[in-house]
């Protein structure tokens, strides 16, 4: 049979077949680079601000420049980044493949998603040519509607991607239910799948809401409609209602697909079956409800009531709950397996500490009355990177180890990888962790200088702790550098695995089922279910990695 | 689920068969009407809020439109809704002339809907009933005797006016330029799903015309129809809200 020497990477050939392509898993990698590309960028920024604030005094940007640097550098990782990253790249590429299917449901809507995003993106790159854009990512009225900088470019790029967004959930809605293979019932998918869906209800449900919020932004700078203007009658602080409304349920698009990659990968690289399977899915399902009513806890100092402020701190606990559920679960899936030390499994490890780290300083924020005190200093900052970068950028990066090799064929140079993982480790505890110390002591975010603060010992102070914040995100940067050049450096052409190849002897049909790139259509026969996703207990598989 | 049925041409790849392309096909546009509804959801929210701030305004503001534009608007827009309905029931028994006819009357209300709001909108632009800070309406008796500025003065005083010399616009503190811009967003918003949805029917005619759609697989028309409920819907919702508030 002709078809055994087919794979996805290879057939058909030529650039337009890339560009025109319905492949879900071709489509999957132009969101891979695509986003691997604005990761690049918005960590250049990062760098760029941390040596900034290596000294208290300006002497590397200006302030206008570093307003600019700070907005896009969230504006482009979360729009750009974190929210496409794992459902437009691994989510893409795998959920079909999990379900048996041979494409997603609408594979021409796939397409469209990742246009809109380019389009999207295009638009931030205009804004990163026509002089940047600094209300923050947040695009806070009135500040917003005055500002001189681009903010109908940026806010019409987030209004863009918010489209590609929900095309993406809803395609993927209608994938799990609908394009399962005959007999993989719903308590037989993997969690992936699980997180994956529980995300795209967040896409579609939360998405329009900004969509529309970015709408009435850029009418209130075009029209002056006065909605959010308080000198013709409007509220400020209901743009921030609308926003947050969005946004927080983003933070859960944002991490529950991490979630998914940490419950793929711990239970294959523990050999054990995945300990309280539903309890994973339906924490999953709650987490998504219940993320879309705390919004209000990102406004305990914009003037609410102080019964919506009890209500909404007392709705955030609840989100620790499911999360909790989660961690004590991954845990327990651990407890007498056998874990090996490959490289995402090592990211896994620290996603467990750094995710439960900024879980527990999102407690300390969602207490009114200590978040008022830290509102806005650089505890939200380093507790927002624990679980952005620590929780799902991490998670992203093992996911990505862990599934490289079904994706490309090639496997990466392990040593430097397990390094690199440890790398990042490091980097991150170093950078974030005495900004959590900062924050206590009252420095403020999103100041370019520090030495008219305080007193002269306050400013050394502050001068300290962000000087080792700063040598350590060098450390950060290189790490996760390093880490993604030795995975394309595995692309080059000597090194090949053979088709069959099931490096880590995982048990989801990805693997089992299909080869490693995998044919055009995903599986040359239907595929047959013979055993659960992480059925360890019953079917024996080793992990085969031959040259 | 096999794949020994015969594959018709309208079958795409990655579906086993007909029924599970058509289920599929149905529920990504139940998930997208669920966008719909949130999209609008915002503005609804808006709405609620500017409302119970200022219910005077609201009320006030409310006299300026037109209740039988607004009331006929609504029966065109219903009436389109049973046609659309009778376009999918005609399909479904093969008449495709009967469902091209349907859709036809469909497209024409749709036309119609947007006409009628044209005329009134026209109508408000001309009186300076906008949005926000182009607001400039002072009310019928000022609009007569314009250059009478001790009449203006005076209306000013007795109404709550206050005028604004950076910007030389007129504002009232009861705020209706506020009940204005979300009246246009809103019923602008929902004016475009008309155009969207005028530019989905001529569609639908086209393939049906083609012999594209047929009792077999009509899942176009099926979906369109749920969009233009939608459509449909959403006005019934705001028909009332900005029209009828008296």
């Amino acid at each position: 049979m002709s078809g055994t020497n087919q794979n996805y990477l290879t057939h058909p050939k030529g650039i337009m077949s890339w560009l025109l392509t319905l492949d879900h898993k071709r489509i999957g990698l132009m969101y891979l680079f695509g986003g691997l590309f604005f990761f690049f960028i918005g960590g250049l920024l990062a760098l760029g601000m941390r040596y900034a604030l290596a000294t208290p005094e300006a002497d590397f940007v200006t302030n206008d420049q570093y307003n600019s640097m700070y907005t896009l550098h969230g504006a482009i990782m979360i729009f750009l980044f974190i929210i496409p990253a794992i459902p437009g790249a691994l989510g893409n590429i795998l959920l079909p493949l999990m379900l048996g299917a041979k494409d997603v449901a609408f594979p021409r809507l796939n397409l469209a998603s990742f246009y809109l995003y380019t389009i999207g993106a295009i638009f931030f790159i205009y804004v990163m040519i026509s002089g940047g854009v600094d209300t923050g990512w947040t695009f806070y009225t009135p500040y917003s509607t005055e500002s001189h900088t681009n903010v109908m470019g940026t806010t019409m790029g987030v209004f863009i991607i918010g489209f590609s967004s929900i095309l993406t959930g809803l395609n993927f809605i209608a994938t799990v239910h609908k394009m399962r293979t005959p007999g993989l019932t719903w308590y037989k998918l993997p969690l992936f799948v699980w997180a994956l869906y529980g995300t795209s209800l967040v896409q579609i449900t939360a998405t329009p809401v900004i969509a529309i919020t970015m709408v009435l932004l850029m009418l209130e700078r075009l029209l002056g409609i006065g909605i959010f203007d308080p000198a013709l009658g409007g509220d400020p602080v209901l743009f921030q209602h609308f926003f947050w409304f969005y946004s927080h349920p983003a933070v859960y698009i944002m991490i529950l697909p991490a979630f998914g990659i940490i419950s793929e990968i711990i239970p294959v690289h523990s050999r054990k079956k995945v300990w309280g399977y539903k309890f994973i899915a339906y924490s999953t399902l709650s987490i998504a409800f219940i993320g879309f009513l705390v919004w209000g806890h990102h406004m305990f100092t914009s003037g609410q009531s102080v019964l919506s402020q009890i209500i909404f701190s007392f709705i955030t606990y609840f989100v620790g709950i499911p999360t909790g559920v989660k961690i004590f679960s991954w845990m327990l899936t651990m407890y007498r397996g056998q874990v090996s030390f490959t490289p995402p499994m090592l990211y896994a490890l620290s996603f467990l500490f750094l995710f439960t780290i900024g879980g527990l300083t999102g407690i300390f924020l969602g207490a009114v009355a200590l978040d008022i005190h830290l509102h806005d200093t650089y505890f939200v900052v380093a507790h927002f990177h624990y679980v952005m970068q620590g929780g799902t950028i991490v998670a992203f990066l093992g996911g990505l180890h862990h599934w490289w090799p079904k994706s490309f064929g090639k496997m990466y140079n392990q040593t430097i990888a397990n390094i690199c993982a440890i790398g990042v480790f490091i980097g991150f505890n170093g950078t974030f962790f005495p900004q959590f110390l900062l924050g206590l002591r009252g420095m403020p975010r999103r100041y370019a200088t520090y030495d008219a603060l305080g007193s002269e010992e306050l400013v050394a102070q502050y001068a300290a702790t962000h000087g080792s914040s700063t040598f350590f995100s060098g450390i950060l940067g290189l790490s996760i550098f390093i880490g993604v050049m030795n995975l394309l450096w595995s692309l080059r052409k000597s090194n090949k695995l053979d088709p069959g190849t099931n490096p880590w002897g995982a048990l989801t049909m990805e693997w089992t089922h299909t080869t490693s790139p995998p044919h055009p259509h995903n599986f040359e026969e239907e595929p047959v279910l013979e055993h659960g996703p992480y059925d360890y207990d019953k079917v024996i598989v080793q992990p085969t990695l031959k040259k | 689920m096999s794949h020994d049925k015969s594959s018709p041409d309208h079958l795409y790849h990655h579906f086993y068969d007909v029924d599970q392309q058509y289920e599929t096909s149905k529920l990504g546009m139940w998930a997208f009407i669920l966008t719909e509804v949130l999209t609008f959801g915002g503005l609804f929210v808006a709405y609620t809020i500017y409302r119970a701030w200022h219910p005077d305004m609201f009320f006030n503001a409310n006299l300026l439109l037109d209740v039988n534009k607004g009331l006929i608007n609504t029966i065109v827009l219903i009436a389109s809704s049973l046609t659309m309905a009778l376009a999918i029931w005609a399909i479904q028994l093969n008449k495709r002339k009967l469902s091209l006819l349907m859709l036809f009357i469909t497209f024409l209300c749709a036309l119609g809907f947007l006409g009628i709001k044209y005329v009134e909108y026209e109508h408000k632009f001309h009186l300076g009933q906008l949005p926000g800070e182009y607001y400039s309406y002072m009310g019928p008796e000022v609009v007569q005797q314009i250059h009478d500025q001790e009449k203006i003065d005076s209306y000013i005083a007795s109404n709550n006016i206050f005028f604004d010399k950076e910007t030389n616009r007129l504002y009232t503190m009861n705020n209706p330029h506020i009940f204005f811009s979300i009246y246009f967003i809103m019923t602008g918003l929902h004016g475009l799903h008309v155009a969207i949805g005028m530019g989905l029917i001529a569609w639908l005619m086209v393939l049906t015309a083609r012999g594209r759609l047929h009792a077999g697989y009509y899942t176009h028309m099926e979906a369109v129809g749920i969009f233009w409920h939608l459509v449909d819907l959403i006005w019934i919702f705001l028909f009332p809200l900005f029209y009828l508030i008296g």
